[in-house]
């Protein structure tokens, strides 16, 4: 049974209008069909339903916005499907282009912050510890809940928009501390910190880490002593959530839920308990390449979840370092990012080199929800889990998968370099 | 009138049409085509069939949170499955529904059974769906 407060009643009755009555009236009929005792309040909202580009979203939006809706919370927006500012010369068709600038419109006049990123812990907004916060898209979630310690579900699309209207969601799932505790015990065998030196090996691991989760919550242990860079835990989060929903894990050391393993579990003993050893991450390294035979390329495919600053720092290292200049005249080199970060960039002089190596900077958008990969690619690189999970079957392209500077060597020379396996 | 299962409606509503009988979990996004409704997923066991005007079991959603967008194109067209049965609650599919019935005024009910219930429904026969989540074969 529901328990609803005054406040919530009157938003359902409609006494705020109807953008906030539709908005309660989802959220409140979810919390029924999940079983929610009661709604809590969130303090911010980051919102994926902008992201597809479909007439039913279009409708969705401007029913909210036509009838007064105004986001209650502080609220960023993910990504969009097309490049803002550069979609014409990127080659977006008009017609595409037309409900995606709607979309982008509509959610403007709720109220939303114009982030445009899949990676909103990058900067603008960050929650803090133990903040109960309404975010969609899965690498966000995983990283807010984890690596940041806030508490959000995994709030699939339009579940985020209602919660920003209104500031309230179902208390369920990992908005409750006791669901919040480790139940899977993850032990990595020996390896050495030279290992993990490469957001690649990250994702590596949490593409298998993935595969292995179920519905537990998972902890690790067993790492060498090291820092990983944000960056690292991004990739290994964003792999992780897309080969096995992961919405929320724990490394012991790292995260701030995970001082220990038994802090991590809330002081019992986890329900299943597996090792991993260092063949199956090779394995997990060697099966995001789904590219079977041969090593041709055509596109590499950089910032899956969104490039930050320290990420054009290495870029701008990288191909600086390669004596041919500039890339092979048949491979597109996409980089995906916000225009924050584009723009601090910019100021920071790493773009420079990347405009006379060849690099195409894609804002706002993500490879998979703009039609910017050239539409008869056949066969794309990259460096991120999340990339290489979603690309066979959204963009009908096989994956090579490899480090950041094994995608700039490919690039050079126009064929996919030898798999160059950490382990 | 036979009852074949008794379930618990996540979203509730009454409906009549044939099974879609599947055995592996499903992502709608990246797994159906939003604009024809038909399965797109080549690992899935039902790949190449469409979803609409089919009672839709299989047993559980799985992957992008952007699968209740899928869910609310697809009724938006009218390509959208007559109604869903799942053996794990489906919050993804469920909203997909919800946000339906208040954006289009279209019901589409989603029915959580039990495995041995789950295991009562044959592919191809049309089954009854009620409000309280009772799935029967109805009379010739």
């Amino acid at each position: 049974m529901l328990n609803l407060t005054r406040s919530d009643r009157e938003m359902l009755d409609g006494a705020h209008g109807e953008a906030s009555r539709f908005a309660m009236s989802v959220i409140v009929r979810m919390a029924e069909a999940v079983g929610a005792e009661e709604l809590i309040s969130v303090e911010q909202a980051h919102i994926d339903a902008c992201a597809l580009m479909s007439p039913s979203s279009l409708d969705l939006v401007s029913h909210l916005a036509a009838n007064g809706g105004r986001v209650s919370i502080p609220t960023t927006l993910s990504m969009v499907s097309l490049d803002l500012e550069h979609w014409e010369t990127l080659g977006v068709p008009a017609e595409f282009a037309e409900i995606s600038l709607q979309i982008a419109e509509a959610y403007l006049s709720l109220g939303c912050i114009p982030a445009w990123t899949c990676a909103p812990y990058q900067g603008y907004l960050t929650p803090r510890y133990g903040q109960q916060i309404a975010w969609g898209e899965s690498n966000a979630v995983a990283y807010a809940n984890s690596v940041l310690g806030a508490r959000t579900n995994r709030y699939a699309d339009y579940l985020d928009i209602c919660a920003a209207l209104t500031g309230r969601v179902p208390f369920t799932g990992l908005h409750r501390y006791e669901n919040r505790r480790a139940a899977l015990h993850i032990h990595l065998e020996k390896t050495s910190a030279a290992d993990w030196a490469t957001p690649a090996a990250w994702a590596a691991f949490g593409s298998l880490v993935g595969s292995l989760v179920g519905e537990h919550v998972p902890v690790i242990d067993g790492l060498p002593p090291l820092r990983p860079s944000n960056d690292m835990l991004k990739a290994f989060g964003a792999a992780a959530a897309s080969a096995g929903s992961v919405g929320l894990f724990h490394i012991v050391g790292i995260t701030p839920e995970a001082h220990d393993l038994q802090s991590a579990c809330h002081g019992r003993d986890p329900i299943e308990s597996c090792g991993i050893q260092r063949g199956q991450l090779r394995d997990s390294w060697n099966e995001l390449s789904s590219c079977v035979a041969g090593n041709s390329l055509d596109a590499v495919i950089l910032g899956c979840p969104h490039f930050s600053y320290a990420e054009f720092e290495e870029l701008a290292r990288a191909v600086r370092n390669i004596d041919t200049r500039s890339l092979h005249g048949n491979v597109q080199f996409l980089v995906f990012s916000s225009a924050t970060s584009i723009e601090l960039a910019r100021r920071g002089d790493l773009l420079e080199p990347l405009r006379q190596f060849g690099v195409t900077l894609v804002q706002d958008t993500c490879p998979f929800h703009s039609p910017v990969v050239a539409s008869d690619a056949q066969a794309i690189m990259t460096n991120s889990g999340k990339c290489a999970y979603y690309a066979p079957g959204e963009l009908d392209v096989g994956v090579h998968f490899g480090s950041l500077r094994s995608c700039v060597e490919s690039a050079v020379t126009g064929k996919a370099c030898g798999r160059r396996n950490p382990w | 009138m036979v009852t074949l299962a008794v379930g618990s409606p996540i979203v509730s509503g009454e409906v009549r049409g044939s099974v879609l009988l599947s055995e592996k979990s499903l992502s709608l996004w990246g797994g159906i085509d939003p604009k024809t409704g038909q399965i797109i997923d080549n690992r899935h066991d039902r790949y190449g069939e469409f979803l609409v005007g089919r009672v839709f079991a299989f047993p559980a959603e799985k992957g992008s949170s952007t699968g209740s967008a899928v869910l609310l194109e697809l009724i938006r067209i009218g390509k959208a499955p007559a109604a869903i049965i799942t053996r794990h609650l489906a919050p993804i599919l469920a909203l997909g529904s919800i946000v339906a019935r208040e954006l289009y005024d279209v019901g589409l009910p989603i029915l959580l059974l039990s495995e041995g219930e789950f295991g009562a429904l044959s592919d191809g026969e049309t089954v009854q769906i009620d409000y309280d989540g009772t799935v029967s074969l109805p009379e010739k």
